[in-house]
This record gives structure tokens, sequence and C-alpha cells, in this order.
């Protein structure tokens, strides 16, 4: 219980995937708090490779960590732009209006 | 080691406190900072596990980038926020069903994992003791990650200029000043001279 070990990495890993997971369920119709919520999966993904990486004394899963980070940034860019975008045509961004591929 | 302990169960459960106010808070701008929360005690778990360098890139990316990104996108589009949140209760049951499936998943993957016999001989970085972090980490990604590395450039450099075209709006309705016709202005277009007689007008 007092030695910290790799499961307890996990174990918070698991729980922080799972809110994000379940962020996404519970605010379906809220695009900015589904995209915080895939932030939060993809930051117990990195708990994940960092805590392995450690336990295995192996660099490459922190390399790995710094490209998920990237590709994260670049969705979280891309994915506001893209909701502003939506906004400035259309006035709202409820999921449920999504459904026209036009401007 | 008890120090460690107490360090790690208070940061993982200010984190897991912090996730569930971040899909559980009604305003957004309270979830975008509870998500800026989460990400600091992550970057303390981080550092407690001797991964310093991605703990302060975690800090300076997320928190000083991303987070802030997230706060002016909330704070900009005018949205009535307590619609969005119609059916929250709705969605609940399901959610809590999916989430309690996932969660006893990866229970159990992580309770059984094993490390593969052959695994445990294949390390090619083995971490030594004398160097920081920081330093082991450049040491593979700018020899033996280098195109990988690159092409997170070239992914970051992608976002950038799509996010910037996305969201670039020419207004033809508003009169600005063009300096490139203004410089490139020639004496001849703007002067004349003329020889005006005593007496009469030019």
């Amino acid at each position: 219980m007092l030695t910290i070990s790799l499961a307890h990495y996990l174990t918070v890993a698991a729980i922080l995937f799972t809110l994000g997971v379940l962020g996404i369920f519970l605010n379906r119709k809220n695009v900015i708090i589904i995209l915080m919520s895939i932030e939060l999966m993809l930051l117990a993904v990195n708990i994940n490779l960092v805590s392995f990486s450690v336990y295995l004394h192996d660099m490459v899963g922190q390399v790995f960590t710094m490209f998920v980070l990237t590709v994260a940034a670049a969705e979280a860019a891309v994915g506001l732009a893209i909701i502003v975008v939506y906004f400035r045509n259309r006035g709202s961004i409820a999921v449920e209006d999504v459904n026209l591929m036009k401007g | 080691m008890i120090l460690q302990a107490i360090a790690f169960y208070s940061f993982s459960a200010v984190a897991i406190a912090a996730g569930v106010m971040v899909i559980a808070a009604r305003n957004p701008v309270h979830s975008v900072l509870f998500l800026i929360l989460a990400f600091f005690n992550v970057a303390a778990l981080f550092v407690l596990l001797g991964a310093e360098f991605l703990a302060m890139i975690l800090v300076v990316v997320y928190v000083g980038a991303i987070a802030v990104l997230f706060l002016f996108v909330v704070m900009m589009l005018n949205i009535n926020f307590v619609e969005l949140r119609q059916g929250f209760l709705q969605y609940l049951p399901i959610g809590a069903l999916i989430g309690l499936v996932l969660l006893a998943e990866l229970v159990l993957v992580a309770g059984t994992w094993v490390l593969g016999p052959e695994m445990s001989g294949v390390v090619p970085t083995p971490e030594v003791g004398d160097r920081t972090n920081t330093e082991a980490l450049g040491d593979i990604l700018y020899t033996q990650y280098i195109y990988p590395f690159q092409t997170a450039g070239i992914i970051l450099l992608v976002a950038m200029v799509g996010a910037i075209v996305l969201t670039l709006r020419v207004r033809s309705d508003v009169r600005k000043q063009r300096p490139g016709s203004q410089i490139g202005r020639k004496r001849e277009e703007a002067v004349t001279i003329r020889k005006v007689k005593p007496g009469s007008g030019a």
C-alpha cells in the first residue's frame, strides 16, 4: 500500500480515461466539453506511457509521450478553429445541429 | 518511502477530483480551470516518476497554450450553456454503465498484466544513473527518433496553417490602409508641373 508500484499509476490512468469517456457520453451537446474530455483521455494515455517507461527503464515511452502531446496540441488547435468557424456561420455549437456538410 | 506515498495519493486524488469536475461543472470556464488543475497534478505525478522534462513540457504546452486556447474560445463564443446542459441526466445511466464496463476492463487488464519473458531482455536505451532525464531523452530523440521528431514538427506546422486558414476572415466592408500601393506610388502619377501664365488660372 505504501510502496507505490506500477499498478498504482495504471489505476490512476484508468480512472482518468474512464472519466474522459464518461464526459463524452454525459455532455453530448457541448463540443467544447467533448474536446476537453478527449484531452483528459490523452492525458491518461500519457500517464500510462510514462509509468511503463520508468518501470521498464526504457526511454522510448517518454519519446512517444512527446509525440502524443504534439498530436494532442494539433488536434486541439484545429478542433477549436473548426468550432469558431462553425459558430460564426451558424450561431450555435450544439452537436445535433452539425448535420450539414455545407457552410 | 512514506513521503512518496503521501505525495502520490494526494496528487492523484486531486487529479481525479479535477477530472470529475471537468465533466460535471455547469460553467465551461470552470471546466477549463479544472482541466488546468488536473494537468498540474499529473505533471507532479510525472515528477514523482522521474520524468521531469515531460512534466515541464506538460505545464508549458498544456497549461500555457492549450488550456488558454480553450479559455479564449469558451469566452469568445456567446453561447447559452444552460441549453447545452439539457439531457445531462438523461444520458447519465447509459454513460455510467459504459464507464463502469470500461473501468472493469481496464482494471482486469492492469491487474493481470505480466511482462513477456522475451521483453525483459530487450531494453534498448537503459537509463544511466548520473544523467538527467532531459539529457537521456534528448540523446535518443535527436538520433534514433530524428525522423519521427521532424514529422511531429511538420504536423504542428500543418495544424498551425490549418487553424489560420480556417479562422482567417477577409472583410470587404472595412476600409484598410494598403501599404503596398502607398509605397509603390510614383512621382509621375501624383504630381504634374504646368507653366501658368500670369493672370490666368491653371
